[in-house]
């Protein structure tokens, strides 16, 4: 029997390697399956190939003239050389032709370290480059917004006019001119002020033209660590990179996910981190007014709260930026104490923003991570949407008072006045938090490890890119270490096994495992039971 | 009067009336025999037009001489979606100046072939893509469409045939690169006027995104000639791989400049020394750009037997082009020349491709230079690298076409270059 070519694949070789993928694959993608880096400017998998900076150019036998590798499909049977003499000698052709222009400011250039100007021509440009001319100068201009663009070091790949066109369906950007007058320029006086997703244009732009105004000058590509995150503005959940340097967080970007974001994030939830940098934080385990070390505040909660049993039911207020294993861990304690409520309050947007180019991200309403989560775990939300009110049940109640992340910024000094114990888990001092004789340090998002569910329903992790402050815990570490205090198994040392736990007692959880969520994310096993927005 | 100089070796089948007010209104066209083409296509049937117009081997008049009929086929049979035929009256390659005449002496001549080539393609609306600067040209095309209308020749029933021929009239904003065609196509669409990437190709997915042809304005002028007498008739004159006539827009050193018709393979020497009437008195010829701007130069021992054929220029070591003429005697700076020529480039770069946007700013550069005396040898070398870096490496061939007249003139004047670089002397007069 003989073989069957698979009519729905093709099969070339590249590089003399034989690849085999779907029909009307371009031969950059094919090339990129294979490991095979391909060099171009103006391609973007998130949008049109418009095939003009003749970078990916390659060679393929019988053709006439070198193929854009970028928008020329696979054949059967083709033979592409994408390092041969004449491919590599127009790359370095088309790098010299960059630079005729470009202003080399390397050492004042915010992209220098992730340029891919520096990158390419450091790889296959020229050692010396010919031009003795004058350059032409465009200089800076403000284009609203978050952004500065630097003419001059614009290599024309029509990305960013692309991105608002395609993707952000906000046409305003444009190339004005021609030749090599050709310049960006926005339409109006306003330029992108108001564009709710603009700041992507900053990501996408392959060397330092367009640069964040709010990063520029803050740090070097290089001292920059990059860790695998999640935005915590709202339950669309980007997956994201948090840049760090100097234990601040610099600057977030998008990280790649089809299912998700795609290549994109919102301005609203890139820019909405300065409060993981606050300084005012608690720091040390308090108990009645005195810093204790953890063992000590840890033996005499659970004492308190072994006194406490009986005494009528929980009521428990939980922050929707808290993990699943914060929220699973505090459910788990307060069953263990007899039962009781747990409150959550959430920020709500008037509309969802979405974004037109990839419809599947948006803004949502719930401005807060993890709703999904605190709706798993059967919490109840109360509150206006500036996440304000509905505590009045709690604020007075007089059994016992457990209150985790919620900073409670509407209310009094006398909060939780009256409990049998007033437990505070928090990150800010806070005047509510006065009367209670707990006030635990636990961290942020940023400084630990743990996962959240967005909208969809998809389990995504998140990592530590910062140190947490002097004594700070999990949350989960301290909730699991008052459950072992209590005789409820082992106090969890790691967060995987923090997230088993939770998953065991959570049906929508059970079965995922918090290696697979790895950096991309799982749905959780019945999406149908979280309720829709 | 002749129009400005005409001569008896002419074959005016095309350009008879310019000259002729009279043969501008539909009154004075059809005295002359107009529109008696367009009855008889639709009395053959487009197949037959198709095949007449492939019979008579005419080569598109836009630069690229593809055969006229072969492109007609690749529309598809049934119409299933709108087809679109454009007429490029976009003339802006230097030392072009045919179309606007055929448009201001004739304008019926062209709707004429307009509306043929609309009947065989099946395209209900066309468009005319007019050059900017064409003024007077835009308002006698745009009178004479008028009258059309008004005479029932356009329209929904174009001369009571029962088929719908709409000819409408775009004027562009001035830019050479919305004469390519797929730049056309962008500008008309009212997009920013760059070419597109090819494929698709316009029978596929031209403006709109729906089939369409796009030919030159003298191409489709001389479809009713073809209609009326047939493919064969064509073929007397001309050669057996170029039929029929050609305007040739000669330019520069000649006593007489202007637009002859010729049949194609005339020797290219007859026409400066004979039909042009020579170089002014004492000169010597230096060379000769026998197609537009974009094509090579040719020194003048390769104009000796050059014929003005496809195949002639194309064996002397240049290109036919749109047959635009320009001749330099030995008072030519070619140094200045050529850097004036490949400044347009770069002036009418649209900028997409980085060997076109940067390369064609960058030779411009270096020429003015060299021109003012600063240049050094390396930069010969410098300049024949870029140029052949700008060659087939870019969306469409306006890059080639800035490269060419560096290359060639390097080749075949290098002495020029190196004595304005090593003593700043200039040949010629500046
Ligand atoms: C840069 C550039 C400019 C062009 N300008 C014109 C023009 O002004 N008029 C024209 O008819 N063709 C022009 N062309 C050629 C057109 O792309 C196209 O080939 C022609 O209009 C087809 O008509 P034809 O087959 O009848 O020649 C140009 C091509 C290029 C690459
Ligand atoms: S500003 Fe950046 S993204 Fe925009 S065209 Fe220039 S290099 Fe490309
Ligand atoms: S859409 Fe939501 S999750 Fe995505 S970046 Fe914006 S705020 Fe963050
Ligand atoms: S070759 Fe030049 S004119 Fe043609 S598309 Fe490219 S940049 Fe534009």
């Amino acid at each position: 029997m003989s073989q069957q070519p698979n009519p729905q694949t093709v099969t070339l070789t590249i590089d003399g390697r034989s690849v085999t993928v779907p029909k009307g694959t371009t031969i950059l993608r094919a090339a990129e399956m294979v490991g095979i880096k391909i060099p171009h400017y103006c391609y973007h998998p998130g949008l049109s190939s418009p095939a003009m900076c003749r970078l990916c150019l390659v060679e393929v036998e019988g053709w006439p003239k070198l193929a854009p590798s970028c928008k020329t499909a696979v054949a059967e049977g083709q033979v592409v050389h994408t390092d041969s003499e004449k491919a590599r000698a127009q790359r370095t052709g088309v790098l010299e032709f960059y630079l005729v222009n470009h202003p080399l400011d390397c050492p004042i250039c915010d992209q220098s370290g992730e340029c891919k100007l520096q990158d390419y021509v450091f790889a296959e440009g020229r050692v010396h480059g010919r031009s003795r001319e004058p350059k032409r100068v465009f200089g800076r201009d403000d284009f609203g917004g978050d952004v500065l663009f630097y003419g001059d070091r614009c290599v024309m790949c029509t990305r960013c006019v692309r991105f608002m066109r395609e993707v952000a369906q906000d046409d305003r950007l444009c190339v004005v001119e021609r030749g090599s007058r050709s310049v960006i320029d926005t339409f109006f006086e306003k330029g992108l002020e108001g564009s709710p997703f603009a700041g992507n244009i900053v990501d996408i732009c392959p060397v330092g033209a367009l640069v964040s105004k709010d990063f520029l000058y803050k740090a070097r590509a290089w001292d920059l660590d990059h860790t695998p995150s999640v935005c915590p503005s709202c339950s669309q959940g980007c997956n994201i990179s948090i840049h760090t340097r100097d234990n601040l967080v610099q600057r977030l970007k998008p990280r790649e996910n089809l299912e998700v974001n795609g290549w994109w994030m919102c301005d609203y939830g890139r820019f909405n981190y300065e409060w993981m940098n606050r300084r005012d934080r608690l720091s040390v385990p308090v108990v009645g007014g005195k810093a204790v070390g953890w063992s000590e505040a840890v033996n005499s909660l659970a004492e308190d709260l072994r006194a406490a049993i009986g005494q009528g039911a929980v009521r428990a207020v939980c922050s929707p930026l808290a993990s699943n294993e914060d929220m699973g861990f505090l459910r788990a304690l307060v069953d263990v104490l007899g039962g009781g409520e747990i409150y959550y309050r959430s920020r709500r947007a008037p509309d969802e923003i979405v974004l037109p180019g990839y419809p599947i991200l948006a803004r949502r309403r719930d401005l807060a991570p993890n709703v999904r989560g605190a709706e798993l775990q059967g919490m109840i939300r109360v509150g206006d949407d500036e996440a304000r009110g509905g505590l009045d049940q709690v604020a007075s109640h007089e059994g016992i008072v457990l209150v985790l992340g919620d900073p409670l910024l509407d209310q009094g000094e006398d909060f939780g006045g009256r409990a049998a114990v007033y437990v505070y888990f928090g990150t800010y001092p806070s005047v509510a938090a006065g009367r209670a004789r707990f006030v635990l340090p636990i961290t942020t998002f940023a400084e630990s490890e743990g996962t959240w569910i967005n909208v969809q329903g998809r389990v995504q992790r998140f990592w530590p890119a910062l140190r947490a402050p002097g004594e700070a815990w999990p949350a989960w570490r301290v909730l699991g270490s008052m459950l072992a205090a209590l005789g409820e198994g082992p106090a969890p040392a790691e967060a995987h096994v923090a997230f088993e736990r939770v998953a065991q007692r959570t049906p929508a959880l059970e079965g995922i495992s918090y290696r697979d969520i790895g950096t991309r994310g799982v749905m959780v096993r019945e999406p149908a039971l979280v309720s829709g927005d | 009067m002749a129009y400005p100089y005409t001569h008896p070796k002419e074959v005016r089948l095309l350009s008879r009336y310019f000259g002729d007010p009279g043969a501008r209104s539909l009154e004075g066209w059809k005295a002359r025999g107009g529109y008696q083409a367009l009855p008889k296509a639709f009395e053959m049937g487009r197949d037959r037009v198709i095949e007449e117009v492939k019979a008579s081997g005419l080569r598109g008049r836009g630069g690229a001489g593809f055969p006229t009929g072969v492109k007609w086929s690749f529309m598809p049979k049934e119409r299933t979606r709108p087809h679109y035929l454009l007429c490029n009256a976009d003339e802006s390659e230097p030392g072009t100046f045919k179309d606007r005449e055929l448009l201001r002496w004739t304008p019926h001549q062209v709707i004429e072939g307009i509306a043929i080539a609309a009947y065989a393609i099946q395209a209900e609306q066309s468009y005319i893509y007019c050059r900017g600067e064409f003024f007077e040209t835009t308002q006698v095309l745009a009178r004479a469409l008028e009258e059309a209308y008004e005479a029932g020749i356009l329209g929904e029933n174009a001369m009571g045939s029962g088929i719908r021929i709409d000819i409408t009239i775009h004027v562009g904003a001035g830019a050479y690169i919305c004469g390519e065609e797929t730049g056309l196509m962008n500008s008309l669409e009212g997009r920013r006027g760059q070419p597109r990437v090819k494929p698709p190709f316009p029978a596929q997915a031209g403006y709109r995104g729906m089939p369409t042809t796009v030919n030159n304005v003298e191409t489709l002028a001389s479809v009713p000639y073809i209609t009326l007498h047939g493919g064969e008739a064509y073929r007397a004159y001309g050669t057996d791989q170029s039929p029929g006539t050609k305007l040739f827009c000669v330019s520069g050193h000649v006593r007489k400049p202007g637009n002859y018709e010729l049949p194609l393979g005339f020797p290219l020497m007859e026409l400066i020394e004979d039909v042009c009437g020579g170089l002014r008195e004492g000169r010597r010829l230096k060379a000769v750009i026998p197609g537009g701007s974009s094509v090579p130069i040719l020194s003048a021992e390769e104009c000796w037997d050059c014929l003005l054929s496809y195949e002639g220029v194309a064996k002397a070591g240049s290109q036919l082009g749109c047959a635009s003429v320009i001749v330099m005697d030995d008072t030519t700076d070619i140094v200045k020349q050529v850097r004036r020529m490949v400044g347009f480039y770069a002036h009418e770069s649209c900028g997409q491709c980085t060997p076109c946007r940067e390369g064609s700013a960058w030779m411009e550069k270096i020429l003015r230079r060299i021109e003012e005396g600063r240049g050094t040898e390396e930069d010969l070398d410098t300049l024949m690298e870029v140029a052949g870096q700008m060659e087939g490496t870019t969306i469409c061939v306006l890059s080639d076409s800035a490269a060419a007249p560096v290359k060639s003139s390097i080749m075949k004047f290098r002495d020029e270059y190196l004595a304005r670089i090593r003593t700043g002397e200039r040949v010629g007069a500046a």
